[in-house]
């Protein structure tokens, strides 16, 4: 709705055809705040209702995943993790790739999703991608707090040293929050006519996890595909991550600069492009 | 002059039919093109009116065409229109769904818009934390919630399974509870789409009531799409009549409903009706014929109702027999027929066969009725089903009845008469 004023009277909103761009209306976001936080409560609440083993499945996965990967990339196929524990060293990577990459593909198909919803009532549509991103959040919490745990344990061994760039962490958390809700933002405005797109975005992400140092040292790469490396926003952060909790590798703000101006860029940009999606979308889905 | 609240100006709605394939790509290629060098959507001069019936040349359709209206606040407006008319598509556009193609609709206040009952009610979540939730999505805050709460659940009356979870709800629980929050919301503007043909009659009755305190008790402006003239008539002051994405009628509400049941309805009278030859059925009707000796198509209580068929059975199916179903303009059933008691069914007739159906005399009252069959084993299921095939007719009250002579139509759907016996 756009606040807007006729030649002759006053009228509450106009609903018409035409919209400039940025045409964002943060203020009914806004009122529309409350429903964000039931969403989320109800997000939590249901997901594990009625299994037996309940809330337990936030840690069985990351755990299940991190020992298949110390397996098989770690003893398998040897590669190197730079002296640092193998488990401590997946499980860093796994648990920030799980939040991006879950985030990533709920939010590209959000509106697919969301149809039956989306159809038959209006609100604000940023507020379900939102609601995703802070979902996830909260699992991506308790599966951190795991990986404090084992970060905790690795150090009193003595095997790791962590550093006061932990403090960061909030920091990162949101960097990774933005890009995956932005390039997600992106993708859902596309997937909702473009169907074969959800096909794609689903391997699409797993082989991007490969270009991704998630499994590997972002040091290991041959020099010639260092612009490669260079080139994914998400480098840094996973390179900050075994930094600060692991004591390896090299790292420093400047590694941080990039990161934020292409979250900044693709989280604006994403919105732009669901904003003008949202007026139609239910016309093509 | 009463304050106009939703002032449509030329509201028009265009959609793409058949797949979304490779035409979308260069058709939205061609869009973007005419629209980098500021030039009109080229898609926007092609179309045609959306007549469900016959089968377009173009792959875009007008679901509605410059419409335009003034609602005035207090007004509860009826939107009447048949099956495509264009009702949902504009319900749609005014509780921002969907965006129109061409015009602008202004509005004043805050609009609510009940499409459905229960939008976004979780099975595993209880009575309360849907309240919450399905309040949230309609609009409200949550502290606004908090202070109805009572209220809501007073009027749903499932105060005792409030903290269960909605799954464990009877149907009629559950459309109880959803409805009582939607009828809670503090909006300026109502709409409302035929979500009453859910629930029990008693709870209809409930919702009407609501809905009727809400419109003329406090004053609000509500929208309603209903193919029950019964319920337009009782609840609402004005009607918009809809045909082909276009208004055709816009007044006060018995004119409306008039004017959709003489124009709309009577024009396509129907007495017989052919089905196309489907070898795959194993049996089938061919025909369906009303019997009729005059030219209007227009029969009197004291007519005699023939329908004559025309079946092929192609191999039998077990238990399968031929289906009447008789519904009065309101879309509701009034009388239903099977052939099990024919000699076809009982001798199992293979190949063609010809049937009359002749309806008790005097069954029904003057109205307008729609007929649909099908074919139907208890057994194997449903064989043939096709219920946008109908026969409509209209029966006007007989001028040599007792009831006539004083203008009187016989009340009710059902005109057997009965025995009046004096015993003393």
């Amino acid at each position: 709705m756009s606040q807007k004023n006729t030649t002759v009277e006053h009228w509450d909103s106009v609903i018409e055809s035409k919209h400039s761009l940025f045409d964002i209306n943060l203020k009914e976001l806004w009122h529309y705040r409350d429903l964000l936080v039931l969403f989320v409560r109800r997000d939590f609440v249901t997901v594990y209702k009625q299994t037996i083993l309940g809330p337990l499945w936030f840690f069985i996965q990351p755990l299940l995943t991190t020992i298949t990967f110390t397996i098989i990339f770690g003893n398998v196929a040897q590669l190197s993790t730079e002296g640092a524990p193998k488990i401590i060293f997946y499980m860093a990577g796994i648990t920030l790739w799980n939040y991006f990459s879950t985030c990533l593909t709920t939010v590209s198909g959000v509106f697919n999703a969301n149809a039956s919803i989306f159809g038959k009532v209006y609100f604000p549509r940023l507020i379900m991608p939102l609601t995703i991103v802070i979902s996830n959040l909260m699992k991506f919490a308790v599966q951190f707090l795991l990986f404090v745990g084992f970060v905790g344990y690795f150090t009193f061994q003595n095997e790791i040293q962590p550093n006061s760039w932990i403090l960061l962490t909030p920091f990162i958390i949101i960097l990774m929050a933005l890009i995956s809700m932005g390039i997600g933002l992106i993708l859902s405005s596309m997937t909702t006519k473009y169907k074969d797109l959800n096909q794609l975005i689903g391997f699409g992400v797993q082989l991007f996890m490969y270009a991704t140092p998630v499994i590997y040292p972002s040091s290991s790469v041959p020099q010639d595909y260092q612009w490669l490396v260079e080139l994914n926003p998400l480098v840094g952060l996973f390179d900050y991550m075994r930094y600060a909790y692991l004591g390896i590798g090299d790292f420093d703000f400047s590694n941080l600069v990039y990161p934020s101006l292409f979250s900044i860029v693709i989280l604006a940009l994403g919105i732009l492009v669901f904003n003008k999606t949202q007026k139609t979308f239910m016309d093509t889905v | 002059m009463s304050k106009v609240v939703i002032k449509a100006e030329h509201i028009s709605k265009q959609y793409r039919l058949g797949l979304v394939g490779t035409g979308t790509v260069r058709d939205d290629m061609k869009r973007w093109w005419y629209n980098l060098r500021g030039k009109e959507d080229p898609f926007l001069k092609i179309g045609e009116a959306n007549d469900r019936s016959s089968k377009g040349e173009s792959d875009y359709v007008w679901s509605l065409r410059d419409i335009n209206f003034e609602i005035n606040q207090g007004d509860s407006v009826g939107i009447i229109g048949r099956n495509g008319a264009g009702k949902s598509t504009l319900l749609k556009i005014l509780s921002q769904v969907t965006q129109p193609t061409t015009g602008k609709i202004y509005t004043k206040g805050r609009i609510a818009s009940l499409l459905e009952v229960g939008t976004g009610f979780h099975p595993e979540m209880t009575g309360r934390e849907n309240i919450y939730l399905n309040g949230a999505i309609l609009g409200m805050r949550k502290h606004e919630i908090t202070r109805k709460f009572d209220e809501i659940v007073a009027f749903s009356g499932v105060e005792r399974y409030i903290d269960t979870p909605v799954k464990r709800y009877s149907s009629g629980m559950y459309v109880r509870l959803a409805f009582a929050v939607a009828a809670h919301l503090e909006s300026e503007i109502l709409i409302v789409d035929e979500v009453l043909a859910v629930g029990d009659a008693e709870f209809q009755k409930k919702c009407l009531g609501k809905m009727n305190d809400v419109s003329k008790g406090e004053g609000r402006t509500v929208l309603f799409v209903s193919h029950s003239m019964a319920s337009v008539k009782k609840l609402c002051n004005k009607g918009i009549v809809l045909h082909h994405g276009e208004t055709v009628f816009n007044g006060n509400v018995e004119s409306a409903i008039n004017y959709y049941e003489n124009n709309l309805i009577a024009t396509d009278r129907n007495l017989s009706i052919e089905y196309s030859d489907s070898p795959s059925l194993p049996m089938q009707i061919k025909s369906v014929n009303l019997l009729n000796s005059k030219l209007n198509k227009l029969f009197t209580t004291e007519d005699e109702l023939v329908f004559e068929f025309e079946f092929l059975t192609r191999e039998n199916v077990e238990g399968a027999y031929i289906t009447i179903d008789l519904k009065d303009s309101n879309d509701e059933l009034v009388y239903w027929s099977g052939d099990y008691t024919s000699d076809r069914f009982k001798n199992k007739v293979i190949g063609h066969s010809k049937l009359l159906c002749k309806l008790p005399k005097g069954l029904l009252t003057s109205g307008i009725y729609n007929v649909s069959f099908a074919v139907y084993s208890p057994v194997k299921g449903v064989v043939q089903n096709e219920f946008s095939k109908i026969i409509s007719f209209e029966i006007e009250e007989s001028q040599h009845s007792y009831l006539s002579q004083f203008n009187i139509n016989y009340p009710g759907r059902i005109g057997i008469p009965s025995q009046w016996i004096h015993i003393e």
